[in-house]
C-alpha cells in the first residue's frame, strides 16, 4: 500500500526516460548535431561544452579519432532499441507463445517443451552465446540471433505458470463447457490474464538484451568499432579514461539509464496490475 | 412415477495414480423441476459429482464405473464434442466462488452471451438482450452499466447474481449449484438463496444443490442425498429426512446446522464417534468391492 504512492513515480522516471530514448533512436539524424562517423583529426579528444578547451557545437565533446559523442550516443541509441524490440521481441514471441501453450494443453505438449527447455537452460549462457557467435560470425545479427536463442526459455518458464495457473480458474472450464474451443479459450480466457506478465518480462528482457548487446560490442563480438555503438564507445574510452573521461562516462550512463529503465518499467508494471488481477 | 432428468447411477471415481477413491458408487435422480440437495462435509466428493456432470473433472480423477444419463441419454459413452454440446446446452452450474468464475480481463456482457453466441448460435443484439432482461430479473439496478463492468468493479454480491443470471440465461434444464452462497457474507447469502428459488421457480427448472448447510437443504430442497467420503449414506424425502434422519451422520448434520434465527448459538461439532464409525463401515463396503471385483 506504501508502494502506491511511489508507484507512479518509478513507472514515471523510467517511462520518460525510455520515450527520449526511443525518440533519440527513431529521430537520430533530425537531432544528432554531427554525422556519428565523421572523424576530424583537428578535433581529437575535445572535452564537453562546460569544460575549458572545448569547442562550441561538440556539447559532449568528441573521442580520439575526432568523432562527436553526443552524435554517437544517439546512434548508439537506434541500434541499442533495435536490439531491445528485436531481440527482446523474438525471444518475448517464441518463449511465451511456447510457455502459453505448455501451461494450457499440459500433457505430452508441456512435456516435450518443458524437456527442451530444461535442456536449453542447462548449458551456460555465456559459452552459448559465443558459441553461437563463433558458429554464426560477429555482428549484430548474430547478437540478436543469440539473444533470442538463448533467453526465449525465461519466458517459456514463466509464462508457463501463468498458463496453468491461469487455466485452472473456473472461468476457464465454462468456457469449455459453453462451447468454446481449447484454442479458442486459451486465446479469449487465458492469454488476456497472462499479457501483464508478458509485458513486464518483455521490459526486462529489453534491458538485458540492451545490455548483452554493449557487453559483445564491447569484446568486439558485435559490430565494428566505427559503428555507434554504446558498447564500442565504451571499449574505446576505457583506453583513453584519464585524459578523456567523458568517452567512457557518456555511453556508460546512457546504457545504465536506458537498461535500469527498463527494468523499473517492468518492476512498476508488476506493481500496477498485480492487484488488479490477483 | 416422472422420468428423472438426470440420473447417476453407481458412479465410482477415484484418484487415478494412487486409487484413492473419490466417489464410490453414488446413485442419484434429479426429476424435472426438483430441488435435489447434495450435502455432505467439506471434502466429501460434492464438487466432484458436479464436476463428472459437467465432464470437468481434474485430469487426475478418472471414472472407474457407473453412468451419467440426462433426459435418456449416458453422458459417459458419448464422444467429447457432443457430450459438450449436450451439457452447454442443458444445465449450467453456479460456482461457490464468484472471483474465480469470472474472467478479470473480461466485460460482463460477453461473458454472459458466450453460452447463448455458441452453443445455441444466437445473434450478438440478441444474446445481448437477453442477458441484460436477465440482469433485471436478479434484481439489478443498472444491467447496462453492469455489462460493460469489469468483474472487480462489482462486489461479491453482485457478481454471485451475475453468475446466476448467466447460468439461467440458456434455459437450462438442469442448474448445478455448488454451495452458491458459501464464499459470500451472512447478510448477502439469503438474499442469493431466495434469488435462486425465485428463478429456479420461475424458469422450472431443476436444481441440484450442493450444500454443507443442512438449514439451506430444509428451506429449498424436495429430495436431499448425504454424502460422506464419496458414498451415499442417506437419501430421501427432506421433510422425512429432518422428522425422522436414518443414519447417525445425518442426525449428527442436522446438529451441527446454523440456525439463521439463533446466531450466536454455539454449535454442536459431529461425533467423532459416529464419524469413526462411518469410516470402518466404508472401508468394509471398499473390502467388498474389492473382492467382487477381483
Ligand atoms: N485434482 C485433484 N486430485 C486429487 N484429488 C482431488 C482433486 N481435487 C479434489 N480432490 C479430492 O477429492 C475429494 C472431494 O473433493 P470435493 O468434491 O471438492 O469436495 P467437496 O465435497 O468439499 O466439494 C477431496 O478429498 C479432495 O481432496
Ligand atoms: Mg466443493
Amino acid at each position: 500500500m506504501v508502494d502506491r504512492h511511489k508507484l507512479p513515480m518509478r513507472l514515471w522516471l523510467s517511462g520518460t526516460w525510455i520515450t527520449l530514448f526511443v525518440a533519440a533512436a527513431l529521430f537520430a539524424p533530425f537531432i544528432a548535431p554531427h554525422d556519428p562517423l565523421a572523424q576530424d583529426l583537428l578535433y581529437t579528444n575535445l572535452p564537453p561544452v562546460w569544460i575549458s578547451g572545448s569547442e562550441p557545437g561538440y556539447y559532449f565533446g568528441t573521442d580520439s579519432l575526432g568523432r562527436d559523442v553526443l552524435s554517437r550516443l544517439i546512434y548508439g541509441a537506434r541500434i541499442a532499441l533495435v536490439v531491445a524490440v528485436i531481440a527482446g521481441g523474438g525471444a518475448c514471441l517464441i518463449g511465451s507463445v511456447l510457455g502459453l501453450f505448455a501451461g494450457f494443453f499440459r500433457g505430452w505438449t508441456d512435456v516435450l517443451i518443458s524437456r527442451v527447455v530444461d535442456i536449453w537452460m542447462a548449458f551456460p549462457p555465456v559459452l552459448f552465446a559465443i558459441l553461437l557467435i563463433a558458429v554464426l560470425g560477429t555482428g549484430l545479427h548474430s547478437v540478436i540471433i543469440a539473444i533470442i536463442v538463448i533467453d526465449w526459455t525465461r519466458f517459456c518458464r514463466v509464462i508457463r505458470a501463468e498458463a496453468m495457473q491461469q487455466s485452472r480458474m473456473e472461468y476457464v472450464e465454462s468456457a469449455l463447457v459453453v462451447g468454446r474451443g481449447r484454442f479458442g479459450t486459451m486465446l479469449v480466457e487465458v492469454l488476456p490474464n497472462i499479457i501483464p506478465a508478458i509485458g513486464v518480462l518483455l521490459s526486462l528482457e529489453m534491458g538485458i538484451a540492451v545490455i548483452v548487446e554493449a557487453i559483445l560490442s564491447f569484446v568486439n563480438l558485435s559490430l565494428s568499432s566505427d559503428d555507434a555503438t554504446w558498447g564500442g564507445m565504451i571499449a574505446e574510452g576505457r583506453t583513453v579514461i584519464y585524459h578523456a573521461w567523458w568517452i567512457l562516462v557518456f555511453p556508460l550512463v546512457a546504457l545504465f539509464l536506458t537498461v535500469l529503465s527498463f527494468s523499473q518499467f517492468g518492476e512498476g508494471l508488476k506493481e500496477r496490475f498485480d492487484p488488479v488481477l490477483k | 412415477m416422472t422420468e428423472a432428468f438426470l440420473s447417476i447411477e453407481n458412479l465410482s471415481a477415484r484418484v487415478a495414480a494412487i486409487g484413492t477413491p473419490i466417489l464410490r458408487s453414488v446413485s442419484l435422480k434429479v426429476i424435472p423441476g426438483e430441488t435435489h440437495g447434495l450435502v455432505g462435509e467439506s471434502g466429501a466428493g460434492k464438487s466432484m459429482i458436479g464436476k463428472a456432470i459437467m465432464g470437468l473433472l481434474p485430469r487426475a480423477i478418472e471414472i472407474t464405473e457407473g453412468e451419467i444419463w440426462l433426459e435418456g441419454r449416458n453422458l459417459l459413452d458419448m464422444k467429447r464434442g457432443e457430450r459438450r454440446r449436450i451439457i452447454g446446452a442443458q444445465t449450467a452450474i453456479i460456482p461457490q466462488d464468484p472471483l474465480t468464475a469470472l474472467n478479470p480481463s473480461r466485460r460482463i456482457g460477453p461473458q454472459m452471451t458466450d453460452r447463448l453466441t455458441h452453443i445455441l448460435g444466437w445473434a450478438e443484439r440478441k444474446a445481448q438482450v437477453r442477458a441484460l432482461g436477465l440482469l433485471e430479473e436478479v434484481h439489478i439496478r443498472d444491467p447496462k452499466r453492469v455489462m460493460h463492468s469489469y468483474p472487480h468493479e462489482l462486489s461479491g454480491g453482485m457478481r454471485q447474481r451475475v453468475l446466476i443470471a448467466a447460468a439461467f440465461a440458456a434455459e437450462p434444464k438442469l442448474i448445478v449449484a455448488d454451495e452458491p452462497t458459501t464464499a459470500l457474507d451472512v447478510t448477502v447469502q439469503k438474499q442469493i438463496l431466495r434469488l435462486i428459488a425465485e428463478l429456479k421457480a420461475h424458469h422450472e427448472t431443476s436444481l441440484l444443490f450442493v450444500t454443507h448447510d443442512m438449514g439451506v437443504v430444509a428451506k429449498i430442497c424436495q429430495r436431499v442425498s448425504v454424502l460422506f467420503s464419496g458414498r451415499i449414506v442417506e437419501q430421501n424425502e427432506a421433510a422425512s429426512i429432518f422428522s425422522n434422519p436414518g443414519h447417525a451422520y445425518t442426525k449428527s448434520l442436522i446438529q451441527a446446522t446454523p440456525r439463521y434465527d439463533r446466531p450466536d448459538e454455539s454449535l454442536l461439532p459431529v461425533d467423532p464417534a459416529i464419524l469413526e464409525a462411518l469410516d470402518r463401515e466404508i472401508a468394509t463396503h471398499d473390502r467388498q468391492q474389492g473382492t467382487a471385483d477381483g
